[in-house]
């Protein structure tokens, strides 16, 4: 009677390259990297669901990014400056903004997961990116 | 997306790494998008900020050796020698300004720090292909010209302007420039500051898209139309609308939704405007400041501000701020407006920006603007928005009192 762990492989798009890995955090709301600590990745945003919350080292998933361009990819370049900026990314909703702010702070982003990510994802799961050959693996322990 | 043969040699890092970084991002950006190919631009403005961010990038293109291929501007920064004799600016901060100024420098940008690039510096004309970042600038360029741009950021624009391309995706499709909600304008729009908060409800009401308005009584002026890009791409993201009849691209509703039924309407009327107004009214009593110019003020703004501080004297305890682009400056003072203004205890500052750290030394106090995108930054205590005329009056009698 031990643990079991499930482990699925998806295929997904890559944006920016890279391979990253950690725990899975999943964020149902867009995200403003400027609305976090710089110096620990703790989410500082009052109204957020991740309040709270910490990104460093993570593998982040959410919709979509938010807020101005300025803000959105100071507030990622800091975090990455101070090493606590997340592994890797999976969006769902990309555009220019977060794409120029996974580039300067060099975290691996992909979107288009052959599923859902948010039916398939959850918090806690261990998630490797491997963006340069587009494909995401979920490991899961199951009781 | 499909590179020819020299793009690839740029990527290959065969024309230097400054370029190769270049188009290492606009690449990301084209497969973000799925776009097919590269388009050739004619200019770009890049809305460099004196941001730790911003540094990072102009200073690995300028240290690559990358050099702008096509006129590429420059939004606000600051000047630290000239805040330095005024106020304490952190010397960190002061380091960042200055050493971003110098590697737009050499990267052979126009400097001209000004986040009004599109009326002097860096015009682009009806039907140009253009990277524009900056939140008046996008929708300005697509909408009141009809030139074409991407809503960019400053590294994504800076990119394409150095390169001289930008991935073919967004608005430089047409499909794409198709109107997504009709905004019906029922509401008295009389000045510059009903434009302003016309924009700011838009952009709040639909976050996103391209809204088609109706219901101009006459043709917007520049700086109303300015205030209206500024406004709604602030509070939403809004890179293009159109005003049939006053906009360039489409002369009627059905053109601007491309023949299809809009799906959204909304309607605006003085009673939403009044309520934006109200929203803005966040305190009143004694005021430490007053800050014009977001976006940058025009010649005729200029005008309007020395019109309404003629032989008038700002309170001893209120710091008067307009703020404004070098090439409007040296207009207003040849003409004399510079001097009214100065003579009634006012400044008018060039090559800044109130989102930037120079002023940190209002962070906890309490001022006035006539715009909404400046007190959305939150780099005062409180920053209530009301017209020029009653910042100016409030600035001369040292305190405000809201008026509904």
């Amino acid at each position: 009677m031990g643990s079991e762990s499930l482990k699925i492989m998806l295929r997904c798009h890559k944006i920016i390259g890279g391979c990253g890995e950690g725990e899975a955090l999943v964020s149902h709301e867009p995200i403003c990297f400027y609305l976090t600590d710089p110096k620990t990745g703790i989410v500082r945003e009052t109204t957020h669901e991740l309040v709270g919350k910490n990104l460093a080292n993570k593998v982040l998933v959410f919709p979509s990014g938010k807020a101005s361009s300025v803000v959105q990819i100071d507030g990622l370049f800091k975090l990455a400056s101070n090493n606590v900026a997340p592994q890797a990314m999976i969006v769902k909703d990309v555009e220019t903004v977060l794409v120029v702010s996974a580039f300067i702070a060099k975290v691996p982003l992909v979107d288009k997961l052959e599923k859902d990510p948010f039916q398939i994802i959850h918090t806690g799961d261990f998630v490797k990116v491997n963006a340069e050959k587009g494909i995401v693996t979920i490991t899961r322990h199951e009781v | 997306m499909y590179l020819t043969r020299e793009e690839e040699r740029i990527l290959d890092g065969e024309l230097g790494e400054g370029t190769q970084k270049a188009i290492e991002l606009l690449v990301a950006i084209g497969d973000a998008y799925d776009a097919e190919k590269m388009i050739p631009i004619s200019r770009a403005h890049a809305a460099s900020s004196g941001q730790e961010g911003d540094l990072y990038f102009v200073e690995l293109l300028a240290n690559g050796g990358a050099r702008c291929k096509v006129p590429t501007s420059t939004n606000p920064v600051y000047d630290i020698e000239y805040f330095d004799r005024l106020f304490e600016v952190p010397k960190d901060e002061g380091e960042v300004a200055r050493r971003v100024m110098e590697a737009y420098k050499r990267v052979g940008a126009i400097l001209s720090w000004s986040c009004v690039p599109y009326m002097a510096e860096n015009i682009p004309l009806y039907g140009e292909t253009v990277a524009f970042s900056e939140s008046s600038a996008t929708p300005y360029v697509n909408s009141v010209i009809g030139a074409r741009t991407n809503r960019e950021a400053a590294q994504s624009a800076l990119a394409a302007g150095v390169i001289g391309k930008t991935p073919n995706y967004g608005l430089h499709i047409t499909a794409n420039r198709k109107g997504t909600v009709l905004v019906k304008a029922e509401a008295t729009l009389k000045d510059e500051f009903d434009y302003t908060l016309l924009g700011y409800y838009v952009g709040k009401q639909i976050r996103y898209g391209i809204p088609v308005l109706t219901g101009m009584s006459r043709r917007p002026s520049t700086e109303e139309f300015i205030n209206f890009c500024a406004m709604s791409n602030t509070s939403g993201a809004v890179s293009m609308f159109y005003m049939p009849g006053f906009t360039v691209e489409a002369s009627t509703v059905e053109e601007a939704f491309q023949g299809d039924t809009p799906g959204d309407k909304i309607t605006v009327t003085d009673h939403e405007l009044e309520q934006a107004y109200e929203e803005l009214q966040t305190t009143s009593g004694k005021i430490d400041f007053v800050m014009l110019g977001c976006p940058h003020y025009t010649l005729k703004q200029i005008e309007d501000v020395a019109r309404l501080l003629r032989g008038r004297k700002i309170h001893d305890d209120v710091a008067f701020w307009v703020c404004t682009s070098a090439t409007a400056k040296i207009l207003a003072e040849r003409i004399g407006y510079v001097d009214i203004i100065e003579k009634a205890g006012g400044h008018v500052v060039v090559d800044t920006c109130i989102d930037e750290p120079c002023w940190i030394v209002y962070k906890d106090k309490v001022g006035m603007t006539d715009s909404p995108k400046c007190a959305y930054y939150r780099r005062f205590k409180e920053a209530i928005v009301a017209r020029l005329k009653d910042c100016v009056d409030a600035a001369v009698k040292g305190e405000w009192e809201v008026k509904v």
